[in-house]
């Protein structure tokens, strides 16, 4: 856990405070609505369909039983009992009167929450991987590099009005767990040659109607240059980046127009001027805020305890282990997936008693501690084995245990029509249709890995280009309708999906991903080859004829 | 426009001058960056301060050799969702050692008030009077700063360190104290 001091809670006082000058002001209508807007943007406020909407950010996804807690009872006080996890380790609170926003943030920042930096044109949310610190295959916990930048684009006076949004993720490990290479400015912590540790800079990607793959414009930073670097693609980008038209104003399509090349040579060329200034790090600063982050005080145990060997003669208990039980860092523990997806339930959706009983749960097996992942999941980081089948009891009787992780019916999906105004199309129910379709675990399982990501729109909120199978709603003749493409990935060999022909209709969409999984199931050449291989050996054409063929 | 400097509401000194219009022989100009460029150097040496209005798509590297005879620069804000000028006034400041007075134009609220002092403003056109006459409180409204810049205010970072072991000095200000 990150441990918060008065200096960030004072900080949170102090925008609570303006904040609640502002909400005064347009209420009484000195701010014009127009006016009002970025303001509240960059505290988390949205205008959508219904009402105003608030996101709060958990900062590298990181939460206490405390804070979870603290969110149960906003979804319970001002919301209508329950909150939805996003794509970027965030929380958002659909039903929130304006009047009550200042007091519900209020409320928040009490437990070191906020909406700080959640929407706007500045740097969002730092994201990282949701195992950090406790996965097997990571050089060293990326969070309190997380952290760091955190801090460093908090109120930036000189990157609050950016073009538009500027997304930052963070990674450490072998595996992409934080989709690095769909984000504005990622960093990838890997030893070069000499076994140096440095991090890989990549800038420029990001889905919605241009989508673009992150490029690598710096293959190894040295840490002490990560502020002054990133302050030099800040710098260019809020000077250069197009702010004539929302749709072309992302660092995305600066990189693109000028080439990366040309973008990295002149990144190159403002941060050598600034490098060796007041951004080189301070080694007592980082370390300063990496010991603020506490591990829990673990026993010493082994791997497989008698009481997990036991458990497993339970088939439905082994079917969970084997999908949501990952290993962990410490020998005897574990790192287990909280699946927000139950069959027929909006997808990263969890009632205000479901956090409670998490917290609950948290604080007896995971020394208090939850995460978030950009799956729209959580993860309890810290449970010893040998707790294992006493934790699934209680996480079954919380109704998140679904042993369907990474699996055809974990979908990723935006909140689509039924509640943002920006939406063609819904989202929910069509994730909620396929999963009832492969509602059957034994099919699920067979399926192996396989992600389905959802968007309501081209604002590609529901990360549709990145899916193995990417559906996309768009609206022909006030006629809901989908495009479907395949091959997509937002992990270490991050790809942008293939269309496989026209859109289909609504009822029809669940029908064209049974095709796609019957086709992948009589495609693959053994059944451990993943989707995403058959697809990256066969190729779009066997999907598109097996989908079309009858259409 | 009320015109806020050193904390309070002031008259403008500076006679703005129009594109085309003539300038007058005596007393403080600020013309347009066009201008200004056109014949810069004729400009600075009439009798009278001169300042400089200076769009936020141009690179304020171009006025480095006239800076230190400059009394101001005026940067655009064409909203205040527009944050070029932001770093056009830390690069003034922080590398091109501007020490005139540097303004916020357009449109300037008092939500923008700390982030502009911050990045080096020590002047502001502001929209309404009531942002204006709030000007005191509102640029006082924070007290934690996480990012250095060049207005030497000491970071979050740097205050906790100071915290915890204090500099052997601040021990025997304690001691005497």
């Amino acid at each position: 856990m990150y441990r918060y001091d008065d200096f960030d809670r004072t900080l949170l006082a102090e925008r609570v405070k303006e904040f609640r000058g502002q909400v005064a002001r347009r209420l009484s209508g000195e701010l014009t609505e127009d006016e009002f807007k970025s303001l509240r943007l960059m505290n988390g406020v949205y205008l959508q369909l219904h009402a105003y909407m608030l996101r709060i950010a958990i900062p590298y996804g990181t939460l206490s039983s405390a804070q979870l807690r603290r969110l149960a009872y906003v979804a319970r006080t001002y919301d209508r009992g329950y909150g939805h996890f996003t794509t970027r380790q965030n929380i958002q609170f659909n039903w929130i009167k304006l009047a009550q926003l200042p007091d519900a943030m209020a409320d928040l920042a009490e437990a070191g929450l906020h909406g700080l930096q959640t929407s706007g044109n500045c740097v969002r949310n730092i994201t990282t991987d949701q195992w950090a610190g406790v996965a097997p295959d990571e050089i060293e916990d990326p969070r309190p590099w997380a952290e760091l930048i955190r801090q460093h684009v908090t109120l930036h006076p000189e990157f609050s009005f950016l073009p538009r949004k500027f997304k930052i993720a963070v990674g450490a490990a072998a595996h992409d767990r934080a989709a690095l290479r769909i984000h504005d400015l990622a960093l990838r912590l890997h030893r070069n040659g000499a076994g140096e540790e440095g991090f890989e800079v990549m800038v420029g990607g990001g889905l919605g109607r241009t989508p673009f793959i992150a490029k690598t414009i710096k293959p190894f930073l040295p840490k002490r240059d990560v502020l002054s670097y990133i302050e030099a693609v800040l710098r260019l980008y809020n000077q250069y980046g197009r702010r004539d038209n929302i749709y072309k104003a992302r660092i995305k399509i600066l990189v693109h127009d000028k080439g990366a090349e040309q973008f990295a040579k002149e990144v190159e060329a403002e941060w050598q001027s600034i490098k060796d200034g007041m951004l080189a790090l301070d080694q007592a600063v980082f370390d300063d805020i990496a010991t603020r982050f506490v591990y829990p005080a673990y026993e010493t145990l082994a791997d497989d305890p008698p009481e997990l060997k036991a458990a497993l003669g339970d088939p439905r208990f082994a079917t969970w282990h084997g999908n949501a039980v990952n290993r962990h860092k410490r020998p005897g523990y574990a790192i287990v997936t909280l699946s927000l997806k139950p069959i027929g339930k909006p997808t990263g959706d969890c009632t205000a008693d479901q956090m409670d009983q998490i917290a609950d749960i948290a604080d007896r097996y995971s020394f208090g501690e939850i995460r978030v992942g950009h799956e729209q999941n959580l993860v309890l980081p810290h449970v010893a084995q040998r707790d294992l089948p006493d934790l699934w009891r209680a996480l079954d009787a919380a109704g998140v245990a679904t042993p369907n992780v990474n699996q055809i019916s974990d979908i990723i999906a935006c909140p689509g029509l039924d509640y943002c105004s920006l939406a063609n199309a819904r989202a929910i129910p069509v994730a909620q249709n396929i999963a009832k379709r492969f509602s059957d675990p034994k099919l699920s399982q067979s399926l192996g890995r396989l992600h389905i990501n959802i968007s309501g729109c081209i604002n590609a909120c529901g990360h549709h280009h990145v899916g193995h199978i990417g559906i996309l709603g768009v609206e022909k003749n006030g006629e809901e309708f989908y495009q479907i493409t395949i091959g997509g990935r937002a992990d270490e060999g991050a790809e942008l999906g293939t269309l496989i022909g026209p859109a289909v209709p609504y009822a029809e969409v669940a029908d064209v991903v049974e095709d796609i999984a019957e086709a992948y199931l009589s495609l693959r050449e053994r059944p451990d080859e993943l989707f995403i291989e058959t697809f990256r050996r066969v190729g779009v054409e066997p999907f598109k004829e097996r989908v079309y063929a009858t259409r | 426009m009320p015109l806020v400097k050193g904390g309070r509401i002031v008259a403008d000194g500076f006679t703005h001058v129009e594109d085309g219009a003539p300038v007058p022989e005596r007393g403080a100009v600020l013309v347009p960056a066009a201008r200004f460029l056109a014949d810069a150097d004729e400009l600075l040496r009439r009798d009278g301060p001169v300042g400089v209005i200076w769009p936020n798509d141009r690179a304020v590297g171009e006025l480095s050799p006239y800076l230190d005879r400059l009394a101001l620069v005026a940067l655009v804000f064409p909203t205040y969702k527009d944050g070029r000028a932001y770093s056009q006034a830390r690069l003034l400041r922080e590398r091109y050692g501007y020490r005139g007075e540097l303004r916020a134009t357009g449109q300037v609220l008092r939500d923008q008030f700390v982030f502009l002092i911050r990045a080096g403003f020590d002047a502001f056109d502001v929209v309404k009077q009531a942002d204006a006459e709030a000007f005191e409180e509102t640029a006082k409204r924070y007290s934690v700063f996480f990012q250095p810049t060049g207005d030497g205010r000491m970071t979050v970072a740097r205050k906790r360190i100071a915290r915890r072991a204090p500099a052997p000095a601040a021990r025997q200000d304690r001691l005497r104290a």
